[in-house]
């Protein structure tokens, strides 16, 4: 009895298009929204890598098909980063799993996948080609690439490459296809996702013109770009089996203590000695001779060692407590006179580095009160991690759980659903603990919701002093008017019921009230 | 107290056009008071007798609840008491145009008048209590500001009154012209008695039950005895309480006063004589000198009248009354231990079983020979 089996290969780029649901391209308005996401979050990376200030270009365009449903579209993104050397241009855009961001720093995507996906998915929507234009600086020429993605074999099938001379002294990379697209279904969505990015990416200009014409530019509110994150080695904590057993491979180290002492952040001569003591992994073992056996002890040994150091924290980028309330103030239309005069409240607070599970994070909290903030019967949640917006899944989010379970708003002043309240909440790490493969919503790791409700609760405080002055001044302004309405009928009775001609002027009386306030009242109770 | 024989030979004294000057004048004070102090740049404040519970108290000269020393003072500087303040005065400027334009309103009226003047009152129950704020500060109940009630009693009697409401000024009516009796309305409390004659009227009988109240008028109880008679249709309006007092006083006749034998119809009789709690800043409700004719306990069981059980809400009702100072009298305690020990009550129609006449012909002049409880 034979059983002819057919075993298939299939390539990265064939596995992720059959797989494309996992990477947010399950439905064309779904897909439009990945796509723009992608691409801007690429653009925002390669600006801030260079430090400077981002200005991102994005055009969608209706191209055939019905414009209240799926149909087929052109998008564009132009941006001013730090451009595409033309070698790397045809792997970097037309192989999958090819790009820069395999190492430990912060940065929005994880793989440099979703970028791909989208021209994977413009492709064999619409079988047409992607146009990438790029210049790695003024003085550099401008490379023109026009290719396609051979799916089964990974490839990228270069059907124009030229470079020209760069008249404008341009830097960055405009990138063009065709798409897929439902922009009728998606565009609150897309909308939501701009604005968003514009509170969590305050120094950059975004300018979006969409299928209908319509122009939307969020300008920038300052033109200080935080600093680039540094890359880091793992920290011991933070890896698995199958990372230590790729670091053994490439090593050239010759004894395990240089092993770990180069390849790991947090560990010297001296810890490496005591972490092995600690192992029980002999003088003999070297990184050429480790059994898999030996691998899985180490590691768990590594785990299970509490006297490393926390991770460093060099690696991330956080937004910091300025630019966070700049993002905040220019998108919900708070001025600093708003707050001056007590109109309006915005506050941010930033924690030191925390870490779980061996991967080190920042937590970012913000607070708004403003009478431009919908109620809507609720507190309104701003989510974000590594400076995007994460719109989708609100409810199973850990901050969502923070803010509508775990943290007493009335301890703050605040009535849910009727004090207009923002609270935007921004995590950074290395490895951001989603709870899906969509990257939509964060998973309640105890280290990391300690973290948010600490940064809510430390953030809340003046929150409360805000909402305490501001009742206050209410109950003034309430007391007083109590006072301008009913002391004018009081003359105006009593000079009827005592058969008077002329009423007395009240507006001594109304003055002393407001000159006194409230203390010269208490005086009078007691009498 | 007025002297009162000469004055029954033809016209009483105009008790109430007195009585409405004073009301008038008592106003005009009060928005004078107020006045001044704006003027003179203060903050208006009054002061007015506390009607906390605390501070009602037993009178047993006056045989009446009465207001004690206690007293709140309501200022415009505090925010808490603007509001009130406003609403009392806006209350008394109501009842000085009411007064002495001679027009009456119900206490519905007063909380919709108010919403022209942007005065709004919560609900009835808010601009009902600035009604007795207004009776407290000026001690004059709101009848005497020509706030009424609905009306729901009648008088019946050969007595001649003489209106003094507009376009019935000098009007004359024999209250016995009506053979249901007349309504005892505005027009009727403000009017003046005249060619009030002893040998027609020497006593007053306040029955609490309309049934008995057209028996006797059929049975001429009134000329039998002498009588005018009142329905109280229950617990009796102010205004009849007020009506009562006058015509106890001011014709010096004495007043029976006829109810169901339970505590609730003890408690009937007790509140023409004694008052009532809720009106212990107002004089001039009761008649402290009222009988309670019946039925009583005792005449359960003396007359052998049909009856039915207490009910618990009886009894329960019972140990209230017995703990209440106005229940001291020997009487009282006694009729009390009664209805506790025969656990019975009876309706003034229970006589009906000796007969339609009987309680006319044999019960009520037993009981006319009282003098005092």
């Amino acid at each position: 009895m034979t059983v002819a089996e057919v075993f298939q290969e299939i390539s990265a780029a064939d596995f992720f298009y059959r797989n494309r649901d996992i990477a947010g391209f399950t439905s064309p308005s779904r897909a439009v929204y990945s796509t723009i996401r992608e691409l801007v979050e690429n653009s925002l990376d390669a600006c801030e890598t260079m430090g400077v200030p981002p200005d991102i270009y994005l055009r969608l365009s209706h191209e055939s098909g019905p414009v209240d449903g799926p149909g087929v579209y052109s998008v564009r993104v132009e941006d001013n980063g730090l451009g595409i050397p033309g070698k790397i241009i045809p792997s970097a855009f037309g192989q999958v799993l090819y790009g820069s961001k395999y190492k430990l720093r912060q940065t929005r995507g994880q793989f440099g996948l979703g970028g791909k996906m989208a021209l994977l998915y413009g492709q064999v929507t619409t079988h047409s080609e992607a146009q990438i234009v790029s210049s790695t600086g003024p003085k550099d020429r401008v490379t023109e690439v026009i290719l396609r993605i051979d799916i089964q074999q990974n490839k990228p099938i270069i059907m124009k490459n030229k470079t020209h001379p760069n008249k404008h002294h341009w830097r960055g990379t405009a990138i063009e296809f065709k798409t897929e697209a439902d922009y009728s279904r998606a565009m609150s969505k897309i909308l939501d996702y701009m604005k968003q990015t514009a509170i969590i990416v305050p120094y950059a200009n975004i300018t979006f013109v969409d299928p209908r014409g319509r122009l939307y530019r969020f300008l920038r509110g300052t033109t200080t770009v935080p600093e680039a994150p540094t890359e880091t080695s793992p920290h011991p904590h933070g890896v698995d089996v199958e990372t230590v057993q790729r670091l053994l491979k490439v090593t050239n180290a010759k004894t395990l203590q240089e092993f770990l002492r180069k390849h790991f952040q947090r560990i010297g001569d001296a810890t490496a000695r005591k972490f092995l003591q600690y192992a029980s992994m002999g003088q003999k073992k070297t990184p050429r001779n480790m059994t898999p056996d030996d691998v899985v002890k180490l590691v768990n040994a590594m785990k299970n060692y509490e006297d490393f150091l926390a991770p460093d924290s060099s690696c991330l980028s956080p937004l910091g407590e300025d630019l966070l309330a700049t993002g905040i103030k220019k998108e919900l239309g708070i001025t600093d006179d708003d707050i001056a005069q007590g109109h309006a409240y915005v506050g941010t607070l930033q924690r030191k580095p925390a870490t779980y599970a061996g991967f080190p994070f920042i937590v970012e909290v913000g607070l708004a009160s403003s009478k431009n903030i919908p109620t809507e019967g609720k507190i309104l949640l701003f989510r974000f991690a590594n400076k995007i917006p994460l719109l989708f899944d609100e409810a199973s989010d850990v901050s969502w759980k923070v803010v509508n379970n775990t943290i007493d708003w009335r301890n703050y002043k605040v009535a849910p659903g009727e004090t207009p309240l923002a609270v935007f909440v921004h995590l950074c790490s290395t490895k951001v603990p989603y709870k899906t493969v969509g990257k939509e919503f964060i998973a309640d790791r105890p280290d990391v919701e300690h973290e948010i409700v600490n940064a809510i609760r430390e953030a809340g405080r003046t929150l409360k002093l805000y909402l305490s002055k501001k009742e206050h001044l209410a109950t003034e302004r309430k007391r007083l008017d109590v006072f301008e309405k009913y002391l004018p009928k009081i003359a105006q009775f009593s000079t009827k019921l005592a058969k008077q001609k002329r009423e007395p002027e009240v507006s001594t009386l109304l003055k002393s009230v407001m000159k006194y306030g409230p203390a010269n009242e208490d005086e009078q109770e007691q009498e | 107290m007025v002297p009162q024989t000469k004055m029954s030979r033809n016209k009483s004294k105009s008790s109430i056009k007195e009585r409405k000057g004073k009301v008038l004048t008592s106003l005009e004070e009060l928005g004078g008071q107020v006045y001044k102090q704006i003027v003179d740049h203060e903050f208006p404040t009054f002061r007015m007798p506390s009607r906390s519970i605390a501070n009602i108290l037993y009178d047993d000269k006056t045989r009446q609840y009465i207001l004690g020393k206690r007293s709140v003072k309501r200022s415009a500087r505090n925010v808490a008491h603007i509001r009130p303040f406003t609403q009392l005065l806006w209350t008394a400027m109501f009842a000085d145009e009411l007064t002495s334009q001679n027009k009456t309103s119900t206490l519905r009226d007063v909380f919709y008048s108010a919403q022209a003047y942007e005065m709004d009152f919560r609900d009835q129950a808010e601009s009902d209590n600035l009604i007795t704020d207004l009776e407290t500060v000026t001690s004059f109940s709101r009848e005497d500001f020509n706030v009424y009630p609905e009306e729901r009693s009648a008088i019946f009697g050969d007595l001649t009154v003489e209106y003094t409401v507009p376009g019935y000024e000098g009007k004359r009516l024999n209250l016995s012209s009506h053979p249901d009796g007349v309504m005892i309305g505005p027009a009727l409390t403000t009017a003046e008695f005249v060619q009030h004659d002893r040998k027609k009227v020497d006593k007053i009988i306040a029955i609490e039950k309309g049934g008995l109240f057209t028996r006797f008028i059929e049975e001429r109880v009134h000329q039998k005895y002498r009588a005018v008679l009142i329905h109280t249709a229950g617990q009796a309006p102010r205004a009849t309480r007020f009506l009562l007092r006058r015509l106890n006083q001011e014709l010096d006749v004495p007043v029976y006063i006829f109810t169901d034998g339970d505590p609730w119809g003890m408690h009937i009789a007790m509140v023409i004589i004694s008052g009532s709690a809720n009106a212990a800043h107002l004089r001039d409700l009761n008649t402290p000198d009222a009988i309670w004719g019946g039925v009583w306990a005792t005449d359960i069981v003396d007359y052998k009248l049909p009856s039915d059980p207490l009910t618990d809400l009886d009894l329960k009702r019972l140990n209230e009354l017995e703990k209440d100072p106005r229940y001291a009298g020997d009487l009282w305690k006694r009729e009390i231990d009664t209805f506790r020990k025969v656990k019975k009550k009876s309706e003034q129609e229970a006589f009906s079983r000796y007969g339609l006449t009987y309680i006319v012909d044999k019960y009520l002049p037993a009981k006319l020979k009282l003098k005092s409880n």
